[in-house]
């Protein structure tokens, strides 16, 4: 049957195009891949081949036509044994089907999944606030890194596809000494000195959580995982979408995050509110040693992507940690570390040691802090946030991340969305300043939030 | 070392052959269709054709054993079809549909099957090659004696990443073939404008990874090269590179107008060094195979395209609510 030649799209952007020279003419033989035409689309001028073969029985659109249409006829195409004559048939059967191109407008439309607007106030949401453990568990004192330490070696003993890969995490026994003893017991199979190479091995890692092991990745520090964040992002994040549902990445990358102390700008920066951003990864910063024990047991089993952001300044600091054979904490679920009624505190990671500081310190004034410490990141618990805003009526922020796009800026979005008339005052964002981290010692201590500047928020939302 | 060619009078069945063919002009023709379709509007975004290049997958995929596995960059068309994924859902995938093997949602360069150990499809250059080495790694630590091979361009070959992984690689002895596809353009920029040493089969030495340069358009060169360079493989002693020559016969992406290289030099190639033109000299010179024998083939493969093709248009668009599925999963995969 003779086939119509269409005038093709040449370009993701193409919607009409210059016919501007045919390299056949009525009566050539053509087989597939001969160059037949040229044809300018928006961004060039482009050769273009024929897909099958047979004879250009009639050109349709004469060259140097201008604005033509895609698929638009240009030509007929006759097959073995047909003639011109064939042509009138064919005219009228070809599809000219008009493709759905996906404006950009169409992606903004569909991303933020908005509720309509409602006169009404929204009722309080009901957070799960059960406790981490059941009541008189024993509990022991455990410093953050004993922690993380054990939080790793339960679960490598548990399954044994679970390994361990970073910079110094063998031999060394960690360069934070988080992987002490790990070499020992588990052997250089499981137990993995990498070369300094992260983009590397952060891709090795991903890779092999698609050929079924559960790779924890260590990063010396978080700052040297910006060598290594389209692996994190590209590779595994999306991978699950991408292929409709088929792969996943069960995968851990955790290290210390943020300032230390006097490290200089590039070794201090809190990546909380970049990985939070990123649909498919699930996003930790732990304070206490049992909050990192519990989420870290659980990072190591969830069968996603999880960012787990630790701190170097947390590792020496003890906490209550549950003896229990198998204490996990779920993601999702933030905890209220003091009650109060007066404010709310959110933070998490270091931020609550200015929270809580802060806190004991508005209490010598009376006035009454709720914290609450947020825990994961992605996927975040608004609720427990909003339930509190709906009763203290008053919010402050607390992180050590820069103040642009920050995870502060989120929750206050959230609360002018779903606690708006709730609030008695503006929400007031603690954050790192907008500028890199300086080396000396006081401008340092500048470049981070305070307890003073948490307390001295307090005291602006609060009037007193 | 100089360019190895398969023997004047290859040691190969006429099965082998006759398949050999098959399978590379399904690529072929398939890519024709979808370079139609996205003429027509139906395929969007880019669309990397492999045409010019059929040898190489089909030649290594003859020296792949059942559960080895594979990976490459966004030009995947040809790997997907070489190791037996469906034309339908790969088409489908490619205009965007449900029937799609990403259910729509990855595209073109974005497309996996675990069923047949192909593990994408990605759009980053260089990206795939240290997810290639992990996927080596896996297999190593499970000892279950599979290779991978980690395909990427001549382009890829100039990215940092590939360095690291071929030193880790090496260092910890993974069952790897990285195949280096050097089509000498990596998008507009010839090889000789972007290279400073032209042979990137070498560039293993530095970590003790050992190196062929292969031609290409001789699907039975490739074979032989693959067979060697598995056996390498799976007898421990680590990974391999295989630099393979070839040409695209298209530009980088639809949109390429391909002005960096003359019409004759393309022409050339496909005149003097075609791949599936090759092949069927061999069948006839050869007497494996009649004219006859040929068309029916041919035909065969136009209606699996043209199936493919349909399927492609009729497959609905996925529903809207999958816009929000597959983020996140709560089912732990299965060991591999």
């Amino acid at each position: 049957m003779a086939t119509e030649i269409l005038m093709p799209a040449l370009s993701p952007t193409m919607e009409e195009g210059t016919l501007a020279k045919w390299l056949v003419k009525e009566g050539d033989e053509v087989s597939s891949g001969d160059i037949i035409a040229e044809i300018e689309t928006d961004k060039a001028t482009m050769e273009f081949e024929a897909v099958d073969e047979g004879t250009i029985g009639k050109i349709l659109i004469e060259e140097g036509a201008e604005g033509v249409k895609v698929n638009t006829p240009i030509a007929v195409l006759l097959e073995e044994g047909e003639s011109a004559d064939d042509i009138d048939s064919a005219t009228s059967n070809a599809p000219a089907p008009q493709a759905d191109t996906a404006s950009e407008s169409d992606a903004a439309d569909s991303a933020p999944k908005a509720a309509p607007a409602t006169a009404k106030a929204p009722d309080a949401p009901k957070p799960d606030q059960s406790p981490d453990w059941p009541e008189g568990t024993e509990t022991k004192k455990q410093t953050v890194r004993e922690a993380i330490n054990a939080a790793i070696a339960e679960e490598m003993r548990g399954d044994q596809t679970v390994f361990i890969m970073g910079e110094e995490v063998a031999e060394y026994e960690g360069a934070y000494k988080i992987t002490q003893g790990l070499l020992d017991e588990f052997g250089a199979k499981r137990v993995i000195d990498t070369p300094i190479t992260e983009h590397g091995f952060a891709g090795i890692g991903v890779g092999a959580s698609w050929g079924g092991l559960r790779p924890i990745v260590e990063f010396m520090t978080w700052n040297f995982a910006m060598q290594a964040i389209d692996q994190i992002i590209n590779s595994a994040a999306k991978t699950l979408y991408m292929s409709g549902g088929q792969m996943g990445s069960p995968i851990v990358f955790r290290g210390p995050n943020g300032a230390a102390a006097r490290v200089g700008a590039q070794h201090s920066q809190d990546y909380a509110a970049w990985y939070a951003q990123v649909p498919g990864l699930k996003v930790v910063q732990p304070y206490s040693a049992a909050d990192a024990k519990g989420l870290l047991k659980s990072a190591i089993r969830d069968p996603n992507p999880v960012v787990f952001l630790e701190n170097e300044i947390l590792y020496g600091k003890s906490f209550e940690v549950p003896v229990l054979d198998d204490f996990t904490i779920p993601f999702g679920k933030a905890r209220i570390a003091r009650d109060g009624s007066d404010v709310t505190i959110v933070s998490f990671g270091i931020g609550m040691t200015y929270a809580l500081e802060a806190a004991e310190k508005l209490a010598e004034d009376g006035i009454d802090a709720e914290v609450i410490d947020l825990r994961t990141l992605r996927p975040m618990d608004h609720d427990t946030v909003i339930a509190s805003v709906m009763k203290t009526n008053r919010c402050v922020t607390v992180e050590e991340g820069w103040p642009v796009a920050s995870i502060g800026n989120h929750i206050s979005a959230v609360l002018m969305e779903r606690a708006f008339d709730y609030l008695d005052a503006p929400v007031i964002n603690c954050t790192g300043k907008d500028v890199p981290m300086p080396y000396a010692a006081n401008l340092e201590k500048l470049a981070l939030t305070s307890t003073d500047e948490v307390i001295e928020a307090v005291r602006k939302v609060t009037y007193r | 070392m100089t360019t190895r060619k398969s023997a004047k009078k290859p040691n190969v069945s006429a099965d082998e052959l006759k398949a050999y063919y098959r399978d590379m002009l399904l690529i072929r023709r398939f890519e024709e269709k979808a370079g139609q379709l996205y003429g027509m509007g139906l395929i969007g975004g880019f669309c990397h054709l492999y045409i010019g290049q059929e040898a190489v997958v089909v030649g290594l995929e003859a020296a792949a054993e059942e559960g080895d596995k594979r990976i490459t960059t966004y030009r995947d068309h040809g790997h997907m079809l070489a190791c037996g994924m469906d034309p339908k859902g790969v088409m489908a995938e490619l205009t965007g549909r449900e029937g799609g093997y990403s259910r729509g949602k990855g595209g073109s360069m974005h497309m996996f099957s675990t069923e047949k150990d192909f593990y994408g499809g990605h759009g980053i250059v260089g990206a795939n090659v240290p997810l290639g080495a992990g996927l080596a790694f896996a297999d190593k630590y499970l000892e279950n004696n599979r290779v991978t091979f980690t395909y990427f361009g001549d382009g890829a070959a100039n990215q940092g990443q590939v360095y690291e992984t071929f030193n880790m690689a090496a260092l910890w002895d993974l069952p790897v073939v990285f195949v280096i596809e050097n089509n000498q353009y990596a998008m507009g920029t010839s090889q000789q404008r972007s290279t400073s040493s032209p042979d990137i089969y070498h560039r293993g030495e530095a970590f003790g990874i050992p190196g062929d340069m292969v031609d290409g358009m001789d699907v039975l060169a490739v074979k032989e090269a693959g067979d060697k360079a598995v056996a390498h493989c799976r007898a421990g002693k680590g990974p391999y590179i295989l630099e393979i020559k070839t040409y695209r016969y298209r530009g980088h992406s639809m949109s390429d107008p391909a002005k960096y290289r003359t019409r004759e030099e393309v022409q050339k190639m496909r005149e003097e060094k075609d791949a599936i033109e090759h092949v069927r000299d061999l069948l006839l010179s050869g007497k494996h195979a009649t004219e006859d024998d040929l068309k029916a083939i041919d035909k065969e493969i136009k209606g699996i395209v043209s199936d493919a093709a349909d399927f492609s248009k009729d497959s609905a668009e996925p529903a809207e609510a999958e816009l929000w599925t597959d983020i996140y999963t709560d089912i732990a995969p299965q060991n591999a």
